[in-house]
């Protein structure tokens, strides 16, 4: 009687357990905030966050600064470098407006961060919404992405003259040139080597890196400026070819991509002949109003994600140039790249009207 | 027969405890997430990316693949039982579903609404397993102008869907693609009719009018009927489950149409929510009960539900093969996929076979396993129904809330959806029919997007519909679906003659 009363206890115990380990399952998203603030090793004397992280991409889910994001908030949870969570928020509408107005409204709070990409700079000149960089506090820059041209490698051209040269002999508006978004960095690059090569292409505009390169491999498009990590899985299944990265130099990553090339392999434009060069700010800003120990905090944070394994795999894979700057050197070039753009948007007739 | 061993190889790899966990934990989170509206699959699997991590890539891919097909299983839930579709693609199920819940037929039209799911996921599987190479190339013959005919198909078979004045039903579409063209847009890059207030930049969500027109639509209706609930509490045990799955194999034609359009239009990619709308639109058009739809017919629940499934799991060939995503959840995975170090695309297939077909065989267990968690749950869910209404109505409402706000986080998305409901409330009242306005949210944009790049594309040419076989014949069997009443009747008159 006594043996079979502790059978069946036991049995509702592993009953229970197993209870237990879904529940914890289900509430998971929650605990993993909890779990790391017991598990967090003590952090060097300062400022820290005192809620959850709020950290906003300006973009849509699956695009480059949201993977970008992800990455961090996972390689942030993976290896305890912060004791608060951090939870990513995509607010993408009017071209990443909403994000940056988000933070611009949270002014002095210094639980909110935002990753940037060129729609920093291109979004209010191109919409008139009333926000600019100075409305938000500089942390640092993680990294610039590249552009590369692409052509479908069913075509015959070997080279960036060889294919500029046929769109020319072409005639105006014959060649399609596909881009993310309209009036943002894909379509300045566009108009940039317009006016270098003497060539006029029809933009055409998609919602995403990834429908590009889809639409290049189709041939449904003539070429494209896609980012290295948005078109490599085609560059390496021999679907697509690079013809130059519009940069002053060669990308640094020597080892083989390809069957037979590496990022490296890969010619300037510059030494191809089209001088057109373009890089996109992956950077991190916050709110304004915020102290310079809370600024300090996320700059040290960032300081040891470069650090991690994961994120210098990340930049070979996509190829990043991985320029590390903050403080005053940062916020200078932000305001370089800024009158850059707004000289480029000029030029290009994409400026809003007031 | 080199993809049957490298299934078996696939189910091998699947087949470890901790995986089989994973897999269960993923289909209970996945339908907790369907049920509720606005928490979409997408969101989901984005709250929980990160906390994989640390796990295998292929358990990890194996968990948030089930939250995703609960997450299909679980948006027919609220559609049949309060004519709130917990899911976009779930919508066009609450049309013949909740009548039958008023009927008293809640247990069967879910266990029709998931065996249909079941079956639509199977059939897309098996032809995952058999023609990934071949459907992924097809994938590839889809450009701008191949888009817009998909949409526009998608439109026509729906055309005629409103019992009553077709003008009610022009009207309702003509406010639904005026909604949809508020905000940013894609070919300019200039926001759209805001009127300077930037908290429309977002639009108009589409979830959110959902929630609003039909949930609290209703809410309102059944308050003016003096709070009196509807829906006729019915004999409720899994007996139900048995006789209406003996019902079920006499709908075979419906099923086999509604999963060739699933599995077409998850590949190209349409996405499981225009599936849907089309595969019910065909229905009810070829069916000889067609007359009868939005009155509680089974036919009108499978076909949905089977068209949805069948769509939703296709859309991830072509995120695997091509690197593209057939739809937002897929489009979240892609993300996964990447931080763990995998690059989908053409050589997936090739370098990461234990990955690739870990999946697929996860995705034959995992839909039976979500089957029958949600089969045994059938008289649970019915069960709600019994609940009087002055009790679950609030409830409802704090749900709906909760759902619109998570689509942006954004406050004024409560309003929006409190004057969707009042808007709701007077399409019912007038007999206006709602399905062609949330068609044309839904889709609308996208359509527009598509035309204007094609018209980019081919200078304002429109000759380009008609430019090769592919989109030529897309298009010409819309334009059939669109004339069709008229066709019928001038085919009738001469055989008349």
């Amino acid at each position: 009687m006594t043996q079979k009363t502790t059978a069946t206890r036991a049995g509702n115990r592993s009953v229970l357990l197993r209870r237990i380990c879904l529940g914890a399952g289900i509430a998971g998203a929650a605990i993993v905030g909890a779990a790391i603030v017991g598990a967090a090793p003590a952090l060097a004397a300062g400022w820290e966050p005192t809620k959850p992280v709020e950290f906003i991409v300006p973009a849509g889910t699956g695009g480059g600064a949201d993977q970008m994001a992800r990455l961090l908030q996972g390689i942030i949870t993976k290896n305890n470098l912060m004791k608060q969570p951090m939870i990513v928020v995509n607010k993408s509408a009017g071209a990443g407006a909403e994000g940056f107005l988000a933070i611009k409204e949270a002014k002095g709070d210094p639980n909110k961060i935002v990753i940037t990409l060129s729609n920093l700079f291109t979004t209010p000149l191109a919409t008139g919404v009333p926000f600019n960089w100075k409305d938000l506090t500089p942390v640092a820059m993680l990294a610039l992405d590249q552009f590369v041209l692409w052509v479908n490698a069913d075509t015959p051209y070997k080279t960036a003259k060889e294919y500029l040269d046929a769109a020319k002999a072409a005639g105006p508006n014959k060649f399609k040139m596909g881009g993310t978004g309209s009036k943002q960095e894909d379509q300045i690059i566009t108009v940039a080597v317009e006016k270098a090569a003497g060539v006029k292409f029809i933009y055409v505009p998609f919602k995403g890196g990834g429908d590009v390169a889809v639409q290049l491999v189709g041939k449904h498009i003539d070429s494209s400026v896609n980012n290295p990590i948005e078109a490599v899985a085609q560059w390496r299944a021999g679907q697509l070819r690079a013809l130059c990265v519009f940069d002053g130099e060669r990308m640094p990553y020597k080892s083989k991509v390809t069957a037979t090339m590496s990022w490296n392999d890969i010619p300037s434009c510059k030494e191809a002949g089209v001088g057109v060069d373009y890089l996109m700010l992956r950077g991190i800003f916050m709110p304004a109003g915020v102290t310079k120990e809370q600024v300090d905090f996320y700059v040290d944070l960032f300081k040891k994600v470069r650090e991690t394994a994961e994120w210098k795999k990340f930049m070979e894979d996509g190829a990043f140039n991985a320029t590390f700057m903050s403080g005053p050197e940062f916020t200078k070039w932000v305001e370089k790249t800024e009158s850059t753009h707004k000289d480029l948007m000029r030029e290009a007739g994409f400026l809003a009207k007031p | 027969m080199l993809e049957l061993s490298a299934l078996f190889h696939g189910f091998a790899v699947v087949l470890s405890p901790f995986n089989m966990l994973l897999m269960l934990i993923g289909i209970v989170l996945g339908v907790i997430i369907g049920v509720l509206p606005g928490l979409g699959g997408a969101n989901g699997v984005a709250i929980l990316l990160p906390l994989t991590f640390t796990m295998p890539p292929t358990s990890a891919i194996i968990m948030l693949s089930c939250i995703y097909w609960g997450a299909l299983f679980g948006g027919a839930i609220t559609s049949v039982l309060f004519n709130i579709p917990g899911e976009p693609w779930s919508v066009a199920t609450t049309f013949d579903g909740y009548p039958m819940a008023q009927q008293g037929r809640a247990g069967e039209a879910l266990t029709a609404a998931f065996t249909s799911s079941f079956v639509g996921a199977f059939f897309a599987v098996l032809m995952i397993t058999f023609l990934a190479p071949l459907v992924a190339r097809f994938a590839l013959k889809f450009g701008p102008p191949e888009f817009f005919a998909v949409y526009l198909l998608t439109f026509c078979s729906f055309i005629g869907m409103g019992k009553g004045s077709p003008f009610k039903t022009l009207a309702s579409m003509m406010l639904g693609f005026a909604l949809a063209a508020v905000g940013m847009d894609t070919v300019t890059g200039q926001l759209r009719l805001t009127f300077g207030f930037h908290d429309l930049m977002r639009g108009f969500d589409f979830l959110i009018a959902v929630i609003g027109l039909f949930g609290i639509g209703e809410i309102l209706l059944s308050m003016e009927e003096g709070l009196s609930f509807t829906g006729k509490t019915a004999k409720i045990d899994l007996k139900v489950v048995i006789s209406t799955w003996k019902k079920l194999p006499a709908y075979w034609l419906t099923s086999l149409r509604s999963t060739l359009i699933g599995i077409w239009m998850g590949i190209t990619p349409g996405g499981a929510t225009p599936a849907s709308f089309m595969s019910y639109g065909v229905a009810k058009r070829m069916s000889k009960d067609g007359g009868k739809f939005g009155s509680g017919q089974i036919e009108g629940v499978i076909a949905p539900e089977t068209a949805a499934h069948a769509a939703g799991t296709s859309a991830l060939l072509p995120m695997l093969a091509l690197g593209i995503p057939g739809s937002p959840t897929a489009a979240v995975l892609l993300g996964g996929l990447l931080i763990w170090g995998l690059q989908p695309g053409p050589l997936l297939f090739v370098e990461q076979k234990d990955f690739v077909w870990g999946l697929i065989a996860s995705m034959y267990l995992g839909n039976l396993a979500g089957l029958i968690v949600v089969l045994t749950c059938v008289p649970l869910f019915a069960a709600i129904l019994r609940v009087p209404f002055s009790i679950i109505a609030p409830v409802i409402v704090v749900i709906c809330a909760i759902g619109a706000y998570t689509v942006h986080n954004a406050m004024l998305d409560i309003w929006f959806m409190m004057l969707f409901g009042v808007m709701g409330y007077f399409f019912k009242k007038l007999d206006y029919p709602l399905a062609p306005l949330v068609l044309a949210l839904v889709l609308g944009d996208r359509a527009e997007d598509s035309f204007r790049q094609t018209m980019l594309i081919s200078q304002g040419d429109l000759r380009i519909f008609y430019s090769n076989w592919l989109v030529g014949s897309i298009t010409g069997l819309a334009l059939m679906m669109l004339f069709w009443p008229v066709l019928s009747k001038v085919i009738g008159r001469l055989r008349d003659a």
